[in-house]
């Protein structure tokens, strides 16, 4: 008799429960409850079980949870995954969905900071909207073993209806290939806001997730855009960066990933980064070239604030917009030296202000003091001041 | 048993182990009569002139301190889990056969879960201190043999100096003592800090025994035991597993989500302008609460200003503040890191340790508790009208005491910062499975998903309404637990009452029944 199972039970795996399922021939369900929260869950759990397996129309099965107070939608998440190793089925169990996760996002919304939550890791995802981040990215590629993309697919779509990112935007990160496009399925109809593309070397592979992203969208009706965002962690990708970045208007940014990138080059990756600067500015470049946004890469040191920040000031200085995040705490520090200074905020207030005054004068020219200002540099001024959080 | 319904709704016996007591009655309305405790004369006459007042064992003295069936033995806990002294008058008192002992610690830790096999036997019959982990599952089951009755550390001083519970020997283990029976935690081995949950002990009790395994010639200075209390003193190999009294360092919390909710705590705090010059505030040795203090230093350093005065458990963190000069005086009961023991020995001027009768102890001519300006503490739960229970969990088992918890609610503005679930059990709740505070002495809920202002708080609420916090009522956060992890069922519990919680007067404030096993 094959066994599925799905799921995690260590002692760090809060929020998590390993499933374990055999299907019988009769009997009837024989469920097992091994919980830290049986005292208060264990009807609630039993009825999440039965729920599933009656959705699935599995009649006689032994079941058996070791959990770690999972929420439902982890519990629904784990047994589907273990009754999809064992039949062939089209069938979803879906938790109920939040109405604030069927909204879309906008094409220029800020994306300073973005969180990464490895798919398959329930207890960090409950918490992750509630550091203020300007998105989360749910993480199907590296961060889940191979043998776990199944479970984590479906746990992440899941996650997309059931948890409350708290205004995050909500990307995915999917895998490569033909897994990728399987990770759509799953996450396109759940309304993702954004599309993280690994490995991103050519506009063919680019043009394939949009086809898929498009597809999905009329089939399942989603009215909102879903965005793009190719992760260039090549060579190749770098000299082909502007050209990704220009093959669909459902790109919004480029962002780098230097771990791949130098171990391409054949380079060990430093502190001061002399090794990336041509690929970043790159990047930036063909970025700035297409009129999106250049995102670059984490910083790993999660116990080095100060070189975090001094990291965030060299990459704004560069040109870049936003970076990668791998713990909540990061992102206090990667806003504060994203957020612009002083300076450049009065600079920035008087260029709009001039640009105001002109408009309600029916002004063709802007002008402030005796410099005349060119429509792209009022654009930056209103950036800046959105940056610093000032009412324009 | 006959039970009655107490001021705040809880059924409440009016008799336990055979002993009348009073139902609570409400905040400030029981009003005590009559005299203090007060042991039997002594006479110098009976102690040697020498002044040495050492006997060979621990045996020894405990057998010509008279112990016998059914005494009432007590201990400090400042030895915390690494105490090995406690566990030692049990097993002398099971080798000479003696039965119905009552334990008064002034807390229990999970090294003395080593009592239970003496509860099983007979030779303890109950606890009235704390029933922490081991000790109170078994309590919760239902297993002692008489109820036990757990108490705030000011209400164990106020019961101790009243006369509720006299103490019969009471066994002090010092980390450093002389032979006439002065003592301190300064130095030694096992050296803790103070000592002050000790006072009520020594002051109190018929016979006193200091136990050290630090024994040095006359005087042990400072006194924080005073000898002119002691019969007997014992020298001991060891009286304490160094590492498992005081941390090597006490840490600040490294978890994103408790972070959080510290740094909210902390803003909430600056919001309603409670941070100022000359402001006062006590909290605990947690992860949460000391980076709470973090925040507090790094916002008196940023300003320049000053706390008055700190009272509590003391750290690496607040000794810092201390040395920084952002703290004037530290008032230390309990002593929670090296560096802190380091600080209390070097700083005496305005590190001094003080004892629980000054701090929190409600019969006396007022407490410390009134004065202070913050007050962070925990709970396991908080019910929508902001009752607080600390010591069962939701599961209804009881797995911790009431430390200073209840005594602390007095001051001016008590904070509660707390996930709001712990492993999909919401801490938010209708009825709190054990009611050990009053919701009207409780100020403020911060968590994660936003801070709840106790109603009755308007002026808080006032302060802090356009600082850009995350406010929301108690229920508002209460649905979003549930939300994220479902409605939890109610544990069961059986008629059996396990052990009353009593007030910091000494009424009654709630039971705890035994957990209906399933």
């Amino acid at each position: 008799m094959k066994i599925a199972y799905a799921g995690q039970h260590e002692k760090a795996d809060r929020s998590d429960c390993m499933m374990t399922l055999s299907l019988k021939k009769s009997g009837g369900p024989d469920i097992t409850i091994n919980s830290k929260v049986k005292l208060l869950f264990e009807k609630a759990i039993r009825k999440t079980i039965t729920d599933v397996l009656n959705a699935f129309s599995i009649e006689h099965a032994e079941v058996t949870i070791d959990d770690n107070g999972a929420p439902d939608y982890v519990i629904t998440a784990r047994l589907e995954a273990c009754i999809k190793q064992l039949i062939d089925t089209e069938l979803s169990f879906l938790p109920e969905q939040l109405e604030q996760n069927t909204i879309g996002t906008s094409k220029d919304r800020m994306r300073r900071s973005r969180l990464y939550l490895p798919g398959n890791t329930p207890k960090l995802a409950l918490n992750a909207g509630l550091h203020g981040g300007d998105a989360i990215i749910l993480d199907l590629e590296d961060s889940v073993a191979p043998n776990r993309k199944d479970e984590a697919r479906i746990l992440v779509r899941n996650s997309l209806r059931a948890v409350d990112f708290y205004g995050g935007e909500r990307m995915v990160r999917i895998n490569q290939g033909e897994r990728g496009l399987k990770d759509l399925d799953a996450v396109i109809p759940q309304h993702a806001n954004l599309i993280l593309l690994p490995k991103c070397e050519t506009t063919e592979q680019l043009l394939e997730v949009d086809k898929r992203i498009l597809d999905l969208r009329a089939e399942h009706n989603i009215k909102h855009e879903v965005w793009i965002m190719p992760i260039i962690e090549s060579a190749l990708g770098v000299i082909n960066a502007f050209d990704i970045a220009g093959a669909s208007k459902n790109v919004v940014a480029l962002a780098i990933g230097l771990e791949d990138y130098t171990a391409d080059i054949g380079v060990p990756r430093t502190g001061e980064g002399k090794e990336s600067f041509f690929a970043r500015s790159m990047l930036v470049n063909a970025a700035k070239a297409n009129g999106i946004q250049a995102i670059d890469s984490v910083f790993s040191d999660i116990s080095d604030m100060e070189a975090l920040r001094e990291n965030v000031l060299a990459s704004k200085a560069l040109g870049f917009d936003g970076m990668g995040c791998i713990h909540p705490r990061q992102i206090k520090v990667i806003h504060d030296a994203f957020a612009p200074t002083e300076q450049e905020i009065e600079k920035a207030r008087k260029i709009v202000d001039a640009f105001k005054e002109a408009e309600k004068k029916g002004l063709g020219v802007v002008a402030v003091g005796s410099k005349m200002i060119d429509p792209p540099v009022v654009k930056r001024a209103v950036r800046v001041m959105e940056l610093a959080g000032e009412k324009i | 048993m006959k039970m009655v319904k107490n001021a705040v709704g809880r059924m409440v016996p009016t008799e336990i182990n055979g002993e009348k007591v009073v139902p609570f009655m409400g905040i400030g309305k029981h009003r005590p009569t009559g005299r203090k405790h007060a042991p039997t004369i002594s006479t110098a006459i009976d102690y040697p002139a020498d002044g040495d007042k050492r006997v060979p064992s621990l045996k020894e003295a405990l057998i010509r301190s008279g112990l016998k069936d059914g005494m009432v033995i007590s201990t400090h806990h400042h030895l915390r889990n690494g105490d090995l002294v406690a566990n030692q008058i049990f097993d002398i008192a099971a080798e000479l056969g003696v039965k119905d002992l009552v334990w008064l610690p002034s807390a229990s830790f999970p090294c003395h879960k080593e009592i239970i096999k003496h509860l099983e036997s007979g030779v303890v019959h109950h606890i009235e201190g704390s029933m922490n982990g081991p000790l109170g599952r078994f309590s919760s089951e239902g297993k002692m043999k008489g109820t036990g009755i757990l108490r705030s550390h000011g209400g164990r001083y106020q019961a101790i100096q009243d006369g509720e519970i006299q103490i019969d020997i009471a066994v002090l283990a010092a980390p450093t003592a002389d032979p006439f029976g002065n003592g301190h935690g300064l130095e030694g081995p096992s050296a803790c800090g103070g000592l002050g949950y000790a006072l009520a002990d020594y002051q109190y009790a018929e016979k006193v025994i200091v136990v050290t395994d630090n024994l040095i010639k006359f005087p042990a200075i400072p006194m924080q035991i005073v000898g002119n209390y002691v019969d007997f003193v014992v020298e001991m190999d060891k009286i304490g597993i160094p590492e498992l009294i005081v941390s090597g360092t006490t840490q600040i919390t490294k978890s994103p989500d408790r972070l959080l909710i510290a740094e909210l705590t902390a803003k909430f705090c600056d919001a309603a302008g409670l941070i100022k010059d000359g402001f006062s505030f006590q909290m605990g040795a947690g992860g949460t609460s000391l980076s709470i203090g973090l925040f507090f230093h790094e916002m008196l350093k940023a300003r320049g200003i000053r706390a008055r005065f700190a009272v509590g458990g003391s750290t690496q963190y607040s000794t810092k503040m201390l040395e920084d000069g952002c703290l004037d005086y530290m008032l230390d009961a309990q002593t929670f890191d090296l560096e802190a023991v380091r600080s209390m020995r070097e700083n005496r001027q305005n590190h001094p340790d003080i004892s629980i009768f000054h701090c929190y102890d409600y019969h006396g001519k007022g407490n410390f508790t009134t004065m202070m300006d913050v007050m962070i503490l925990g709970a396991t739960e908080v019910d929508v009208n902001f009752n607080g229970n600390v010591v069962t969990h939701s599961d209804g088992y009881l797995l911790h005491g009431i430390g200073g918890w209840q005594n602390c609610l007095f001051a001016k503005c008590t904070i509660l910062p707390l996930p709001l679930f712990r492993n999909r059990i919401p801490i938010i709740c209708d009825e709190v499975t054990t009611l050990v505070g009053p919701g009207e002495l409780v100020d403020v809920i911060v968590t994660e998903r936003g801070i709840a202002i106790n109603p009755k708080r308007q002026d808080l609420i006032d302060k802090v309404k356009d600082a850009g916090l995350p406010l929301k009522t108690i229920e508002e956060l209460k649905a979003e637990a549930e939300r994220i992890c479902g409605i939890p069922e109610k544990p069961e519990f059986t008629d059996k009452v396990v052990a009353a919680i009593k007030w910091v007067d000494g009424t009654i404030i709630d039971v705890v029944r035994e957990v209906k096993r399933k």
